[in-house]
Parts: C-alpha cells; sequence; structure tokens
C-alpha cells in the first residue's frame, strides 16, 4: 500500500481545516499553506520517478479490491499535472502574501486556497468515476467562495452566474454517471474501460459519452465558455491567477483521461466532434482577444484559445499530439497564471482596466515590462520558451494525420495570441509614460518576485525538455494504451 | 414502480428548468436545488428499484440481492447538493443584500466601483 498517493489530497484537506481555527495569526496561515505546497512539490516528484521506476501506482481506500472499493491511481499524466499546480500554487500564495489584503486573510482565504488545491489534485489521482465527481464538487465549492470573496456587487453578481452554470453541468455529470452505471454497471475508470471495449461502444455508450463531452466542456470552456470572461475578471489577482491556471485545466485532463480511456472505440463520431468544438473554441477565443480593450477579458480570451489547442491534440489522437498536449497543458498552467498575475499588477499600478489609458509602463517598471514580453513570446511559442515544443508536437501530431483543418486554425489562433498580447505590449509598456517618478506605485518585492519565479517556470520548462521527454512519453504512452492502466489497476 | 419514478423525475426535471429560468434570485436557488434531487432519483432508479433481499452477506434470501451502490452514490450527491445548496442561498442574500434586489434584470449593467 502507497499511503503517499492520497498526500497531495490529503494534506491540502488537513492543512484547511487547521487554518479555519488559526484566523487572527495571519502569518501562520501564511507559511502553513506555503509549506502545504512545497510538501505537496516534494511528494509528487518523489512519485513521478517512482512511477518511472515501478510503473503506475494505486491506493485502494479500505483494502477494497479495485472494481468493488474506491481508489486513487497516479500515473505519469496526473503525477505530471499534480506537480505543476503544486508549483503555480505555491508561487501564486506568494504573489497573495502582499496582495490580497488583511480583509480575504481573515475570511479564510487561504483555507479555500487549500480546499481548492485538495479537490484539483483529488481529480487528476481519482480512479472513480463518482469519486472524480466529489473532488470536482470539492473543487467548485471553494471557488465559488473564492469568487463571492470581497463582496463587491460585481464579484456577486458573476458568482452567482458561475454557481448556477456549474451546478447545472454538474447535474449533466450525475445524469451521465447515472446512464453509465445503468447501462454497464460499474464506475471504476479501468473497470469501465474493459466493460466498453468488450460490448465494444454501442451506440446509447457513445450518446453516454457525448453527455460526458457536454459536461466537460462546460466546465473546461471548451466552446461552452460564455460564462468564463466574467467569473475570472471579478476576483482577486492571486485568485484569477489559480483560476486561470487550474480550473479549465482540471476539465482538459478529465476530458483527455474518459476520451482515451473509456471511449475511444468511436473516434469518426466523438473525437471528430472534439476537434470541431476545438475548432470552434479557436475561432471564438481569437475574436474575443482582439475585441476588447479591457485587459482582464484580453487575459480570459487567452484561457479559451488554449483550451481549444489543447483539445486539438485530443481530436487528433496521435501520440506526439498527445505529447504535445501534455507538454502544453504544463506551460499552460504556468504562463496563464503568469499572465494574469502580469494583468493584474498592471490593474494596480495604474488604477485603469482598459489599455487605452495605460502608456509606457515599461519606463517606470523596466523588469516587470520585460517579463511580459517574456509571457508573450512563450504564449506565442518562440523557440528557447515553453510553448514552442507543445505547438510543434501537436503540430506534427496534426500533419501526420492529415487534420489540416485544424492545424491551420491551431497555428493562426496563435497569430491572434501574439496579436492580441503585442496590443497590450505597445499600448500599455511602450510609448510615452503618463506616469510620473513621483506619481509612481512602487513596485513591491511580493509582486515582482512571483513573477520572476514563474517566467523563470516557463524558460525553464522550454529548455528542460528533453529530460522532461521521458515522463512526459511515459504519460502519452499510457494514454494511448488504456491495457496498461487496466492491468495496472485490476490484474496486478 | 421504474416508471413511476422516471415520470416523477421528468417532472421535477420541468419544474427546476421552469425555476430556472425564471428572473427571480430565489426561484433560480429553489429551481437548482430540485433539479439536483430529480438527479437523485434518476441514479436511485438506473440502478433499478427494490427488486431482491438486503445486501448483507449471511442472511438467508433466495434469489437476487439489491443492488447496494446507488444507494451509496445518491448519499454523497445529496450531501453535495446540501452544501451546494446552502452556499447559493448565503450567495443569493448576500446578493440581495448588496445589490438591494433580487431580479436578475436589474442586476445587468453593475459595473465595478
Amino acid at each position: 500500500m502507497n499511503n503517499l498517493i492520497v498526500m497531495p489530497m490529503a494534506i491540502p484537506v488537513l492543512a484547511g481545516i487547521l487554518l479555519i481555527f488559526l484566523r487572527p495569526y495571519v502569518k501562520a496561515q501564511r507559511w502553513i499553506s506555503f509549506l502545504v505546497m512545497i510538501a505537496n512539490i516534494g511528494i509528487s516528484v518523489y512519485l513521478l520517478s517512482w512511477i518511472q521506476a515501478d510503473g503506475i501506482q494505486r491506493l485502494d481506500f479500505g483494502d477494497w479490491q479495485p472494481p468493488f472499493g474506491i481508489l486513487f491511481v497516479a500515473d505519469s499524466f496526473s503525477v505530471i499535472l499534480v506537480l505543476t499546480t503544486s508549483i503555480v500554487t505555491a508561487i501564486c500564495l506568494l504573489y497573495a502574501f502582499s496582495s490580497v489584503g488583511k480583509s480575504y486573510e481573515n475570511m479564510f482565504f487561504y483555507s479555500f486556497v487549500n480546499f481548492l488545491v485538495a479537490g484539483v489534485n483529488g481529480s487528476f489521482l481519482t480512479g472513480d468515476l463518482f469519486n472524480l465527481y466529489v473532488c470536482f464538487e470539492v473543487m467548485l465549492l471553494a471557488s465559488y467562495v473564492l469568487i463571492a470573496l470581497g463582496g463587491r456587487k460585481v464579484q456577486l453578481r458573476e458568482s452567482m452566474k458561475y454557481l448556477v452554470i456549474n451546478i447545472l453541468s454538474s447535474w449533466f455529470f450525475l445524469v451521465a454517471i447515472a446512464y453509465l452505471y445503468g447501462t454497464v454497471g460499474t464506475l471504476n475508470m479501468a473497470h469501465l474501460s474493459e466493460r466498453i471495449a468488450e460490448s465494444g461502444q454501442t451506440p446509447l455508450l457513445t450518446v453516454i459519452s457525448i453527455v460526458f463531452l457536454t459536461v466537460f466542456a462546460l466546465k473546461s470552456g471548451l466552446l461552452l465558455y460564455f460564462w468564463l470572461p466574467g467569473s475570472y475578471s471579478v476576483p482577486a489577482t492571486a485568485v484569477s491567477a489559480l483560476f486561470g491556471a487550474l480550473l479549465t485545466k482540471v476539465g482538459i485532463y478529465v476530458m483527455i483521461r474518459t476520451f482515451t480511456l473509456l471511449f475511444y472505440h468511436e473516434q469518426q463520431i466523438t473525437h471528430l466532434l472534439i476537434g470541431i468544438l476545438a475548432g470552434l473554441t479557436l475561432i471564438g477565443g481569437s475574436i474575443g482577444a482582439i475585441a476588447y480593450k479591457d485587459i482582464r477579458k484580453i487575459v480570459a480570451y487567452n484561457v479559451i484559445i488554449a483550451v481549444g489547442f489543447i483539445l486539438v491534440g485530443l481530436a487528433v489522437a496521435t501520440p506526439e499530439a498527445l505529447e504535445g498536449s501534455i507538454y502544453y497543458l504544463m506551460h499552460d498552467m504556468i504562463v496563464k497564471a503568469l499572465l494574469f498575475l502580469l494583468a493584474g499588477t498592471m490593474i494596480v499600478v495604474t488604477g485603469e482596466t482598459r489599455i487605452d489609458n495605460m502608456s509606457g509602463l515599461i519606463r517606470n517598471y523596466p523588469l516587470f515590462g520585460w517579463i511580459f514580453f517574456i509571457v508573450m513570446l512563450s504564449l506565442a511559442g518562440v523557440p528557447p520558451l515553453s510553448g514552442f515544443i507543445g505547438k510543434v508536437l501537436v503540430g506534427q501530431g496534426a500533419v501526420n494525420s492529415g487534420s489540416y483543418i485544424l492545424l491551420a486554425l491551431a497555428f493562426i489562433s496563435s497569430i491572434f495570441v501574439l496579436y492580441s498580447l503585442l496590443r497590450v505590449f505597445l499600448n500599455c509598456f511602450w510609448g510615452e509614460t503618463i506616469i510620473s517618478e513621483e506619481d509612481e506605485t512602487p513596485m513591491k518585492r511580493g509582486w515582482i518576485i512571483p513573477c520572476v519565479l514563474l517566467a523563470a517556470g516557463t524558460v525553464l520548462l522550454g529548455l528542460a525538455a528533453e529530460p522532461l521527454a521521458i515522463y512526459v512519453q511515459d504519460a502519452a504512452n499510457t494514454l494511448m494504451n488504456p491495457q496498461i492502466y487496466i492491468d495496472a489497476v485490476l490484474n496486478d | 414502480m421504474e416508471t413511476l419514478i422516471t415520470i416523477l423525475t421528468g417532472v421535477l426535471v420541468s419544474v427546476a428548468t421552469y425555476l430556472i429560468l425564471s428572473r427571480s434570485l430565489i426561484r433560480v436557488v429553489l429551481g437548482t436545488a430540485i433539479l439536483s434531487h430529480a438527479a437523485h432519483l434518476l441514479i436511485m432508479t438506473m440502478g433499478g428499484l427494490k427488486t431482491g433481499g438486503v445486501p448483507i452477506q449471511g442472511e438467508e434470501i433466495d434469489g437476487s440481492f439489491v443492488d447496494a451502490l446507488p444507494q451509496a452514490l445518491i448519499l454523497t450527491s445529496i450531501v453535495i447538493s446540501f452544501a451546494v445548496t446552502a452556499m447559493s442561498l448565503v450567495l443569493a442574500y448576500r446578493t440581495y443584500q448588496a445589490t438591494g434586489t433580487d431580479k436578475l434584470n436589474e442586476m445587468r449593467g453593475i459595473k465595478h466601483e
């Protein structure tokens, strides 16, 4: 039994509960939640090397053998995402220390960040479909609170919308689970995969898979992203960075997992549908990213473009494309967090949200401006940075399988990403400065250090693509061959 | 029996849809609560309603056992839906306090203050 697998979920839950009792001691809350994330990083690095040595690990709760009990399964794909989640959350917490303020910190901010991370990590690690629903709800409940925290009118309105749309999608999730259970009589993912393969994915199962697709499309912002720009632009900067980095990625993870492990038999229906949705998402996201002058909206639409791009990899479903999707997932978690932090900092130092009203920031804050430049290049996919390798691999996969329309849309959308951010860069950082030396809000070290760390992260991820390749290839290999997963869970 | 519960589920879903589409915040919250209960009934029905003895090992039962899993599932799901309903009621109340209205169309156009 390897109890270590449950730790990325268990430690944040316990820490979150503990922090409720430490309400007056803000310093203690900060350090405990930061140390939790550091511990998670350590655990996931250890797990990753362990999986390389001994194959996929699992933990059966209460020693109930797999098809009957619930379990956690750690394969390379999930542990890579747990690791990235922990790194990004640790850095966002660093930013939160000097930005969210007492009113948040006294209202259980750190507890809810811990619960959010627990839900995210639980969703990545679980090997049971209903348990996945539970982890999703843990994550969503924390996110409802984090959006509303602060209590401005606009936050309350957006959180109400976000809550209703997520209750609806959770309802569809439950309905899909009920139908699937009624059809094949199990909820363990490996067992499900086996039974669906035995039945050869009947038309009924394909319909159920499309209900699942609807659910995860709503949660990850695949075409059904209408709720996303509003709810990601209202919370505090550190929170929206966490949301942009983590929440949609969980939906993407689950979509990749279900459509490679469970419903991979009727690819001409399901994967074609995913391809169409991904293409439309790329178009819609690109239009949104250049349509707005509110920097928070521009950044939020960039999240949507990335969702489309990652799912092009799934729609193509070749080993290279999946590797590319995994690289791009890691890259996007780091870079989107950084982009949200930069946008939030720009709003704080200028007091403006429209890009027309900002100018010449690079003269006042040179380091800050150059970091924005790095992010822009990284998102556009310029070679030494982390976006490049994912884009190349997804592109290669699309060429190999002959999906030229998706390929074109994916790369044209990269130009739109570059254009939308270049416009921000030229408007806000270039030109005459409008802030005089005396009026300048000093750039706090607590704001710039997290940004530097994340920027270093994107450079390192780009340079370390080679050593990371073993893990990513292993993850893609497990996704392409469901039998590996099934053997690890059922036939041990 | 299954037919009856299925029809009941359908009625609950339509009631919930009507409530969610209305313009009052509290009705939307009630609608979401009813919607999740419809899902619970559906899970219960999909597992098959009582068709055998209690699923306890060692009991003398001729024939089949009832599937115990759907009950465990909806138990978890009911707890979650209570938590979410409580959360949404609190949020609706705070929204009502802050904006002074519970009509959704009057909340449009609230800018950042």
